[in-house]
């Protein structure tokens, strides 16, 4: 094409946000060369189906993949995969790959994601203790789900929980041991965390709160046996998920002397400091017009919007990053969906019945809805987009009252 | 293998051939047929995946469930025809079948 700029848009990291934006770069029309160079062997993919329907068995590796191979292919865009950006060297404008290899850049974008945190404890290098953060970790935690072995899983966030949910399925003994006094409190309200405790427990999952977990037992040939607690007790497993969070991917960026602070720093735009290399998704702390103070986010609904964000900035349009984030999870035959950042909030209403296994969480700060998790009743959740965005007032009795519709509110 | 026509809000026509089984929103989503998000990846948890089915065909997709109903009750351009496309799941009897995209997602 005849006004390419000479040296190629280089994309670092080939998970979600990396995939969006080479989506969004495609729908554009936009002219330049583009390459990614990714890490893991396989296209961008979605990571939510790892520790749901994926690992249930129910859907196979291509259902994952953003786009089927071929399209990249026929855009001209140059997937290189299973090859790690090293190094960057911003005086150049040039990233070294693990091969060795150097590649000019125009304009880089990091989207590098972010690692899953590992346990200092004890015996944390046994065999038998799993992270789950990729698809090769997916597999290899399936291929252990046999009925009657004993699974602990050491943290109760969403993703040990939704873990824990298959698994029960297929038929494995499973405990989760949460150190706090509820499930994940990170992202959500006692409510909730009291509704997913009940469903747990109910399904046969021996759920432990307020469980100090300080190292593994060793069994036979250097594999995990159990895992032992602070009160002194064992509880033993066949296997280990360590599920205790993540931490953003910033090695690269702070080697090259891009402010970072627990994220790679961006404005609205996903511009770091310099002006030729932007960043999104998990690896970033940034500014969403949306909020006063800058955040990090680990979501899918973030690294798709920074994604499109970053694909206006390239083209030179003034698109700010301004959207409520939302999330959802997915265990047993519920359906959490949420938006918004609830932790700020001073009022907390609830609509409808936890024993209906339907209602929802409105979070207000000084009466006007910051937040909205709503438990298999969608409707609150789209209603709450809206709302939410708006920082509208809204009046608690509306929200509880069940003859007020909830889309009369809008 | 049969034959899906997507039309964009503002008439642009993209015949493509599917494969029965996958959903309507898959099959878009791989065509790179702009007008759909599909963010959560068929979840149905995000809404962004509306499609405005071509009333002759719209019997042939089924009826939408309760989740589905709430989730489309609050997108713009609501159509009576309209379904979240990663629900709709394609059979051989939708060779032929024209879909509208909206002109904005939730
Ligand atoms: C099991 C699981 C379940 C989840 N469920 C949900 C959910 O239900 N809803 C939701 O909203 N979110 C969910 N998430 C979070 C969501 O998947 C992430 O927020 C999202 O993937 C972030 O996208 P990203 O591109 O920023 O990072 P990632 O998807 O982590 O991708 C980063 C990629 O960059 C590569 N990389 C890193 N450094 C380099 C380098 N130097 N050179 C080359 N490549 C590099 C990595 O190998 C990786 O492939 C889940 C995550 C996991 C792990
Ligand atoms: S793809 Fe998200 S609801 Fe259909």
């Amino acid at each position: 094409m005849a006004n390419r700029r000479q040296d190629a848009t280089v994309i670092v990291g080939g998970g979600h946000a990396a995939g969006s934006l080479l989506t969004t770069l495609l729908q554009k029309k936009y002219q330049q060369e583009v390459v990614l160079v990714g890490e893991e062997p396989h296209p961008p993919y979605q990571r939510p189906p790892l520790s749901k329907n994926y690992l249930a068995g129910d859907i196979d590796e291509e259902s994952l993949y953003l786009k089927p191979r071929s399209v990249y292919d026929d855009a001209g865009y140059q997937l290189r995969l299973g090859e790690r950006a090293e190094h960057i060297d911003r005086d150049n404008k040039t990233i070294t790959l693990s091969d060795q290899s150097t590649l000019k850049y125009g304009q880089l974008v990091l989207a590098t994601g972010s690692r899953v945190r590992h346990l200092n404890a004890q015996g944390a290098d046994l065999k038998g203790l799993h992270y789950l953060h990729d698809m090769a970790d997916s597999d290899a935690l399936r291929e252990q789900f046999v009925p009657g072995k004993s699974l602990v899983i050491v943290g109760g966030g969403y993703i040990g929980l939704e873990v824990a949910a298959i698994a029960v399925k297929a038929g494995l003994k499973v405990t989760v041991l949460e150190a706090v006094e509820r499930l994940m409190q990170r992202v959500t309200g006692p409510e909730i965390s009291a509704f997913f405790y009940a469903k747990h427990r109910g399904a046969g999952v021996d759920v432990r709160l307020d469980t100090a977990v300080t190292g593994f037992e060793a069994g036979n040939h250097g594999y995990v046996a159990g895992v032992t607690l602070a009160d002194g007790t064992t509880v033993p497993a066949d296997l280990v998920l360590v599920s205790v969070g993540i931490a953003p991917e910033t090695a690269l960026a702070e080697a090259a002397g891009l402010p970072c602070d627990d994220g790679i720093l961006v404005d609205e735009y996903t511009r770091t400091n310099d002006p030729d290399i932007l960043a999104i998704g998990d690896c970033t702390r940034h500014r969403n017009l949306f909020f006063e103070q800058t955040q990090r986010m680990e979501s899918v609904a973030n690294a798709v919007d920074q994604a499109r964000t970053a694909a206006a900035t390239l083209m030179g349009e003034d698109r700010p990053y301004d959207a409520a984030p939302w999330f959802w999870s997915n265990q047993y035959d519920v359906r959490l969906q949420m938006v918004g950042l609830s932790h700020a909030h001073d009022e907390r209403v609830v609509r409808g019945k936890p024993e209906d296994e339907a209602f929802a969480v409105f979070y207000l700060r000084q009466g006007h809805l910051i937040a909205v998790d709503a438990v298999n009743l969608p409707m609150a959740l789209m209603v709450g987009k809206k709302l939410v965005y708006q920082h509208r007032e809204v009046k608690a009795q509306a929200l509880r009252d069940p003859d007020i519709e909830l889309k009369s509110l809008i | 293998m049969g034959k899906i026509t997507f039309i964009e809000h503002d008439d642009t026509e993209h015949v493509v051939e599917f494969k029965a089984g996958a959903s309507l929103m898959q099959i878009a989503v791989d065509h790179m047929i702009p007008g759909i998000d599909a963010d959560c990846g068929g979840e149905c948890a995000c809404g962004t995946c509306h499609v405005i089915v071509a009333d002759e065909w719209y019997d042939k997709t089924g009826t939408p469930g309760d989740d589905e109903q709430q989730m489309l009750s609050m997108t713009p351009e609501l159509a009576k025809t309209s379904r979240l496309g990663c629900q709709v799941q394609t059979t051989e009897a939708m060779d032929g079948m024209t879909v509208r995209l909206p002109e904005f997602q939730m």
